[in-house]
This record gives structure tokens, sequence and C-alpha cells, in this order.
């Protein structure tokens, strides 16, 4: 039995009242399912429909059609053994105010009907590195902080399926590590994991299968290796003041002085080079990389193409025509 | 505790940690409407033949502090946690539609009887009050209490912002509550609005409570209490259904 299974799930958003505005599809037949023990990375632009997903997933949210289960219960029907089985980690950085941290992991346990869950608490404060914070109201705390109490609300009654949105969004180096070192303990152990993150480098280092999605479709889903195998094997990144013959503009993704180009092999690297030096431009600060999860990525997105052929999807490209929310990003650097 | 008595727990601490707001603050604005009203009309008014406007307005005092309290304790915890987006927490548990609705309504319960209790108190300074019928006073501010606290659900649920759930307590609540006989026997109005006022719920659930004090009343309490309690019934449904449907907290 899949952990997580998505099944046909479409989600439409009705036209603003009073405005003349379409009826948004934010999901559109999104079928996959998450086995056991899987560590999961969920890709896509902002708007791709990613948090919405989730949404339905944790209860927050109703399909307009299809369905979700988790371990085999259904989300709408099967609502409470459904969530007894998650532990979600909201996007938002959200707190109640009135309680300390302590008091709040007690309230959520008891709302899941965990009786004495100190011992527990007590391990994931040490191991979110917030014991010196028990005691401190919510409203004291820092962002990170507070992002570390929400993960501790979202695993204090155990789950064995945790989902995480965008967890490490604006925070710092040291709570990320905290972070991934604690959730890929979890993983180990056997618990499912669930992430969303614009962090392509964590879901690379993480994720031993990754779905992405794009105005509201999967358009790729795949192991990591597969997925990284299919891109191209190098990237040839180099800084440069001038404008790029159009031979080398057409193939290279440009982050102001940055060019990066796809390079199957020595001949290729060979070829660009030529170009440049005949076009009497001067390269600096040249490098040849190993292509990343962001290329394929970019490449998936309809960014520019850093592969050659493009990875092996086993999921239908999206159609247009259909009222979709718009992709208005694809920029995900770590 | 099970999981909708840990919700009750964390309603009712969350009032009392603000105590001061939400306890003491109204116990005094009720200790200075006695002071006002009975340093004003003590001489001039006596209602049932030969009750004194004090003790009489007591009565209705306590029962506007319950309802008011009641009504603010659900509604503004809902509307809060919506707009700091701190609901999700609930949302995400597997609590059912009854287990919110039994906390939110509890905790509502819980805050009206002790403010109550507390203008009860405080004005027991000017003359101790009298308990003829005790079951018949528990009993409506009770009833009082729930009917108001499922009303804040529904208020709660519905409003988006605090100026909505403003509008909803000053143009609702407050002219139902004060238009309902808090200050004066309704025999003492003209005709008209003497039929008005019996359309108005609240004014049964005063004037039940205050058969409690005297053991008289304007209308029989049992007509009240039927009133009171269809009132608490349908509003318990309405927000009942809210809370399984989702509405305006699930998308």
């Amino acid at each position: 039995m899949p952990a997580i299974s998505f099944q046909s799930v479409s989600k439409t958003f009705p036209a603003a009242r009073g405005g003349t505005g379409q009826a948004l599809k934010a999901l559109d037949d999104v079928s996959f399912n998450i086995e056991e023990g899987e560590f999961f990375g969920l890709l896509g632009p902002n708007g791709a429909g990613k948090t919405t997903l989730i949404s339905i997933l944790a209860g927050l949210s109703r399909a307009t059609s299809g369905r979700v289960l988790v371990q085999g219960h259904d989300v709408q029907v099967d609502y409470a053994l459904a969530r007894r089985r998650l532990g979600v980690v909201p996007q938002e950085l959200v707190f109640d105010p009135f309680f300390n941290v302590r008091e709040a992991l007690r309230f959520q346990s008891g709302y899941f009907g965990v009786k004495h869950n100190d011992d527990w608490i007590d391990e994931l404060l040490d191991s979110l590195g917030l014991a010196d914070k028990a005691n401190a109201n919510m409203r004291q705390l820092s962002g990170g902080m507070k992002r570390r109490v929400l993960v501790a609300q979202a695993l204090v009654h155990k789950p064995p399926v945790i989902v995480l949105d965008e967890p490490t969004a604006g925070v710092d180096v040291e709570l990320r590590q905290t972070l991934w070192q604690f959730i890929a303990r979890l993983n180990k152990q056997g618990h499912t994991v669930l992430l969303t993150t614009h962090y392509l480098e964590e879901a690379e280092a993480l994720c031993g299968r990754i779905a992405m999605l794009k105005q509201g479709r999967v358009v790729a889903l795949s192991k990591m290796v597969d997925l990284l195998k299919s891109a191209s094997s190098n990237v040839l990144r180099f800084k440069i003041d001038s404008e790029l013959p159009p031979f080398l503009a057409g193939k290279a993704r440009i982050t102001g002085r940055i060019v990066q180009l796809p390079a199957h092999n020595a001949r290729e690297v060979e070829q660009y080079l030529a170009a440049i030096r005949e076009a009497g431009l001067q390269a600096e600060d040249i490098e040849i990389r190993k292509a990343d999860l962001e290329d394929v990525f970019l490449d998936v997105m309809g960014g520019k193409a850093l592969s050659g052929d493009g990875p092996a999807l086993d999921a239908k490209a999206p159609s247009g025509g259909s009222a979709v929310r718009e992709a208005t990003s694809v920029g995900a650097t770590p | 505790m099970s999981g909708w008595q840990t919700l009750l727990y964390k309603e009712v601490l969350r009032f009392w940690k603000v105590s001061f707001q939400t306890v003491a603050a109204p116990v005094l604005t009720a200790v200075l409407y006695m002071l006002i009203f009975g340093h004003v009309l003590e001489d001039h008014v006596k209602i049932f033949g030969q009750v004194s406007y004090t003790a009489f307005l007591v009565p209705g005092l306590v029962m506007m502090s319950v309802l008011q309290n009641a009504f603010a304790n659900s509604s503004s915890s809902l509307v809060q946690s919506k707009i700091m987006g701190s609901l999700v927490f609930l949302l995400l548990t597997p609590l059912s539609h009854w287990s919110w609705f039994f906390a939110y309504v509890g905790s509502s319960v819980a805050r009206g009887l002790l403010v109550g209790l507390g203008v009860l108190a405080a004005t027991s300074f000017f003359g101790l009050p009298t308990f003829v019928a005790p079951v018949w006073t528990l009993l409506f501010a009770v009833l009082g209490a729930a009917l108001l606290g499922a009303l804040g659900v529904i208020a709660g649920l519905w409003a988006d912002k605090f100026d909505q759930m403003a509008a909803f307590q000053n143009f609702i609540i407050m002219p139902m509550t004060f238009l309902s006989g808090v200050f004066y026997s309704i025999h003492s109005l003209p005709p008209f609005w003497q039929g008005i006022s019996h359309l108005n719920p609240f004014f049964y659930m005063i004037d039940g409570f205050r058969f409690g004090f005297f053991g008289v009343s304007d209308v029989s309490p049992w007509l009240s209490l039927g009133i009171v309690g269809t009132t608490l019934l349908a509003v318990s449904a309405i927000a009942v259904h809210l809370l399984r449907t989702g509405y305006k907290i699930r998308g």
C-alpha cells in the first residue's frame, strides 16, 4: 500500500466574485503514488500547484475531483485516520501567541489524543535545538526558532508520513542542517517524507524520487538518479562582459555576467570557446561542472535547455489552452 | 484528556491568560453601569410593584455580561486564529466538528459564567441579591451563554477581518442585549415596543434569568425556557453545519 496516493486530483478555484477573471485550474488530473519509506520531492515554480496539492492532502482544502489516500485512508471520508498518519509542516510561519513552546506542543499532542507525551516532546526539543526555548513564549522566538517549533508540532504525534512544505524558506544554514539531519534520521527509521522546496540542491541531496509540477500538471516523475542521468553530462560556465554571438545565445542560460552552456563532450566545449574567440570576446572564470537538478528543472519547466534531449519523462506533458495558473518564476537557486 | 477536552482546556487557558481584558474589564464596566443607573434611578423606579431598581438591575447586568462575554470568547478566538493563521494547527488534527463545537461553546460558557459571577460578587456590595429559584438562574445563565457561544462560532467563521467581527458585535449583539430589558421591565414600554421586545430572544434569556432572583418575571419562565432552548438548538445546528462543511476555513 502506498504511503500517499494521489488519484486524478483536480482543483479549480472559481472566478473571483464581481471580477471578469476566469476560473483558475490549479491542479489538473494529478496522479502518482509515494511508497512507504520514500524521501520524495515535489518541485515546481511558484504557482505550479504544489501547495494546493499539499493542502488537499492535509485536508485544508478539498479537491474538485479525484481523491487522495494516506496509507489507504481517504483524506475526506476517513479524515480522522488519514490525519493521524500525517504530520504537516505548513509553509507559512504561523504561531499561537498565547502560549509557550512546551504548551503549544502539549496541546498539539492532546488534539491527536496522545497522552503523557513529555518524553517525546523533550526529544523533539533536543533534536531541533529548542531545549532552552521550551518555556519561551512563541512571540519571543526568532523566525528560525518558530520554524523549528512548526516542525516539532508536526511530529508531536509520531506520524508515519511527514509532509514539509518549503520548510527551509528563509532559514539559516545551521537550522537547515539540523533539520535535514533530523528528517533524514526519521526517514531512515521508516518514516515517509514528502518535501516541497525551492532549494534544488536540497532536493538533489535528499530525495530518492521527485515529481515536477507545472501549471497544475505532473510534467516529470522519476528517480533522482535517472533524472540526472537524462540531463546533459556537463555544463560549461564562464563570465563575460559582452553580448554572446547568436549561435551561443540561443543555447545559453544567462544570469547577469554568468553564462552556462550544455556540453556533452570535449569537442562541444572547444566549439563554444572557439566561437567566443572568433567573436573577439573574453571569457573569464571558465569552469566545467556536472549538470545538476537545477539544469533538469529549468529544462522541464521550459527555461533555457541545458540538456541535449531532455530527461525521460514518464508523465504527460502539459497542453496549453486551459485556464491554468500562470507559472510566474522558474528561478530556483540555492 | 481527549482531543476535544484538550481544545476546551486550551480555549479556557487562552482567555484566562489575558483575564484583565477578558474578565476584570467587563466586571468593571458592569459595576460602572450599576453605579450610574442605580444612582440616577434608584429613588424613581419600582419594578413588579416591590422590587427596587438596583435589585432589578443586578440580574440584568449579570446576564448581559454573561451573554456578551460568551459571544466575545468564541468569536474572537476563531477570527484571531484565522487571521493569524494559527487555526491551521487545529485544521490538521483529527478533531471532529462536534469536538470543535463543544470546545468553543464550552469555553464560552466558562468565560460567560466567570464574568457573570464576578459581576454578581462586585454588585453585591450594593445589596445582597435574593435567589428565590436558583436552579432557574443557573439554567438560563448556562443556556444563554451556550447560545451566544454558538452564535460566536458562526460569527467567528463568517468574519474575515476584525472589522466585520466588530460590526456583528456592535450592530447585532449589543442592540439586542440593550433592548432586551436589562435596564427596564418591558411592561414599562408602550404596547408596540412590548410586542417588538417579544420577538427578541435575548429578552427571554434575561427575563428567565431574573425569575430565578425574584420569582416574578414579565413572562412565564417556562415560555422563556422553550424559546431559549429552541433558539439554542437552531443556532447550534447552524454552527455545527458550518464547522462540518469547513465554511471559510477549508478551501
